[in-house]
């Protein structure tokens, strides 16, 4: 597991269905508020593959196991919580099965929930680059993160992780359809994430999000596609720090 | 040797500029250009297609299926499957096949296969298949789960067939409560299976240990030469000689009266490999999960254009290499001959016309084939020893070593 920074309260990022780049700004943008924990998932990034595994769900329960073996993160309440896109999902998974865990929970263009306007943009349909450049409100934000023509070692690492979507996610597609009767007990505060110009998850997944949580509120990103994290490391990592040092 | 009539039923009465334009013809091309007045015509022209096939000679006829994409009309092989057993006489129902994983009750195409078999009086022969992976996009079937559950619905097909019900099935992908259908095949131990395949090792092998014939669908000969020294050697490990009753080979070959005129025509084969329209896009065809993972670089690079299409060779590479063949029965006799000689299938299957090629001239050719290129190839067969799986008696399978036969009919 990587970690970055080390002086502040711990936070668990959970990255996206593509992975997540080699050293991503945002995490080290983050790690001058929090120690940052970044783990890959199971089967993600070159991490071995739980064959067994059939669902977020499983997935979530994982990561609860993995959290109370380890000392920095087994108490209760003081763990910030932070997940992105498909990651949120896999954070709002967590938090419906502890309510009291997490300190503050953090959902950045969280799938899990079925649009009921929109869709889930489909990445079965999408060539690897096609899919994630969808991602960015803006090009140029892609070419940096992973150049403008990413290399065959990219691509190989996102059909990877494209196989282990499917093998958890694969119908329904990127939601589970009993997850909003179990957001209501969330206690846990709860900032959702949005960028304006999200084309992978709808913004009314938000909103949904936003509503069923007991305790949470919504913000938008101006000129962020679904990776807010890559496009806007820095204002992502200063409205977490800020909401997690709210009272 | 087995001699089999073949047609993708293509679905050619579809806006062509408009496949263009979208840029594939498949999966995702709009059925708002699909013609069902055009499609009533073209299935029954098929089905006289397959009759006139009966009355020439042929052997056998085989089906296949594919979804969402004009360049096959059958999305169900066990529709026409059906239809034949009641209209045919004589030929082997060949079907290449049932695509397993896109069922989410193997028992029932047990059944239905059963019930093709009773009324066909034994002329099945059952092929299964992966299907493409453009099937599991629109059947909403998981790639990643593709190979798993071909197998295990394989299994329990099997199992259907040949252990007396009721019994229950707990499996990774299939559940069910009570396995009894009231219709088993009249061919027993079971229908013969045949494994069609096209590029994946993992099937020639598993094929080989199951000791079902393998049917290489359009392969080039080098190619082909290579699937049965792989077929072949797993076949020696597993304990039986491999050799022409293994072997099948689906060859393209468009005969007609004049060399220009079979020419022309021939150049339709290549309507469904984009040469005319695209097809499909590669992570439509092959989606994550679905290819063999020694693929992968090959695989992600082609899908993004750094490589070009593995299928993609040109009309004049395939008539080179022969993976098309064209001409009047004298000039295709010895370029077939080759074929035989060199890859030694007891299988052939003859893919006659595709795309525009018009009904006029695909009764021609299909009349043609059978008098005058299949009584030349019957004696080439006896000549090199190509004896068919029904003429060398073999064994339906490692696990059922004997051939099969109509129930209530003295061997």
């Amino acid at each position: 597991m990587n970690v970055y920074g080390g002086d502040g309260p711990p936070a668990l990022v959970l990255h996206h269905d593509i992975g997540a780049p080699e050293r991503p700004e945002f995490y080290d943008a983050l790690a001058q508020h929090f120690t940052v924990f970044a783990p890959s998932h199971p089967g993600y990034d070159g991490a071995p593959r739980p064959d067994w595994m059939r669902s977020v769900r499983d997935m979530a329960v994982v990561y609860q196991g993995l959290l109370a073996q380890h000392a920095a993160t087994r108490e209760p309440g003081t763990l910030t919580l932070i997940g992105l896109g498909f990651g949120g999902w896999i954070a709002a998974e967590m938090a419906t099965m502890a309510p009291r865990a997490f300190r503050r929970l953090v959902l950045v263009g969280a799938m899990g929930l079925k649009p009921e306007r929109g869709e889930i943009l489909d990445q079965a349909l999408l060539s690897y680059i096609d899919y994630v450049r969808r991602g960015f409100a803006n090009q140029h934000a892609f070419d940096r993160v992973f150049g403008a023509e990413p290399p065959t070692s990219r691509l190989e690492q996102w059909d990877l992780n494209r196989e282990m979507t499917f093998r958890i996610a694969w119908k329904p597609y990127m939601y589970g359809p009993t997850l909003p009767y179990l957001l209501g007990a969330v206690t846990t505060p709860t900032l959702v994430v949005w960028g304006a110009r999200d084309e992978i998850v709808p913004r009314e997944c938000g909103e949904r999000y936003a509503k069923s949580l007991a305790n949470a509120r919504l913000e938008i990103v101006a000129e962020a596609g679904h990776f807010v994290d890559m496009e806007k490391p820095d204002e992502l990592a200063r409205l977490v720090a800020r909401f997690a040092s709210e009272v | 040797m087995h001699l089999m009539y073949f047609t993708e039923q293509p679905m050619s009465a579809y806006p062509a500029q408009a496949g263009l334009e979208f840029g594939a013809t498949a999966l995702m091309f709009s059925n708002k250009h699909f013609d069902p007045v055009a499609g009533s015509r073209l299935y029954n022209e098929y089905l006289e297609h397959y009759r006139i096939a009966e009355e020439v000679g042929f052997d056998g006829i085989m089906l296949n299926e594919h979804h969402n994409a004009p360049f096959c009309m059958q999305a169900k092989c066990n529709v026409f499957a059906s239809i034949l057993a009641a209209t045919t006489r004589r030929v082997k129902l060949v079907l290449l096949g049932n695509p397993l994983p896109l069922a989410e009750n193997p028992v029932r195409l047990a059944e239905e296969l059963a019930m093709i078999d009773m009324v066909s009086r034994g002329r099945l022969v059952s092929g299964f298949v992966r299907g493409g992976g453009q099937e599991q996009l629109a059947t909403g079937v998981n790639p990643a789960y593709n190979r798993e559950r071909f197998e295990e619905a394989h299994e329990l097909i099997v199992k259907t067939w040949t252990e007396h019900g009721p019994f229950r099935w707990e499996g990774t992908h299939y559940q069910h409560r009570v396995v009894n259908p009231w219709a088993l095949p009249l061919q027993k131990p079971h229908p013969r299976v045949w494994i069609p395949g096209v590029l994946s090792k993992e099937t020639i092998i598993w094929a080989a240990k199951k000791r079902y014939p393998y049917i290489a669908l359009s392969t080039a000969i080098d190619a082909t030469k290579k699937i049965w020294e792989l077929y072949d050697k797993v076949a020696a490990e597993t304990g039986y000689q491999g050799g022409p009753e293994y072997r099948g080979y689906l060859q393209r070959c468009h005969v007609a009266e004049t060399e220009e005129k079979a020419m022309e025509n021939a150049r339709q084969f290549m309507w469904m490999q984009g040469e005319f329209t695209g097809l499909a896009h590669p992570v439509w065809s092959s989606p994550s999960g679905y290819f063999s993972p020694a693929m992968r670089t090959a695989f992600v690079e082609f899908a993004v254009g750094r490589r070009s299409n593995p299928r993609g060779a040109t009309f004049d590479d395939q008539i080179r290499d022969q993976q098309i063949v064209a001409g009047t029965p004298k000039t295709v006799i010895p370029k077939l001959r080759r074929l035989l000689e060199e890859t030694r299938p007891s299988i052939l299957g003859f893919w006659a016309a595709d795309g525009f090629v018009s009904n006029q001239d695909t009764q021609t050719c299909i009349r043609l084939l059978g008098q005058e290129v299949l009584p030349a190839l019957r004696d080439i067969g006896k000549e090199l020893g190509l004896w068919s799986p029904f003429e060398a008696n073999a064994p339906v399978s490692l696990a059922h070593p004997e051939p099969a036969r109509p129930a209530g009919v003295d061997a």
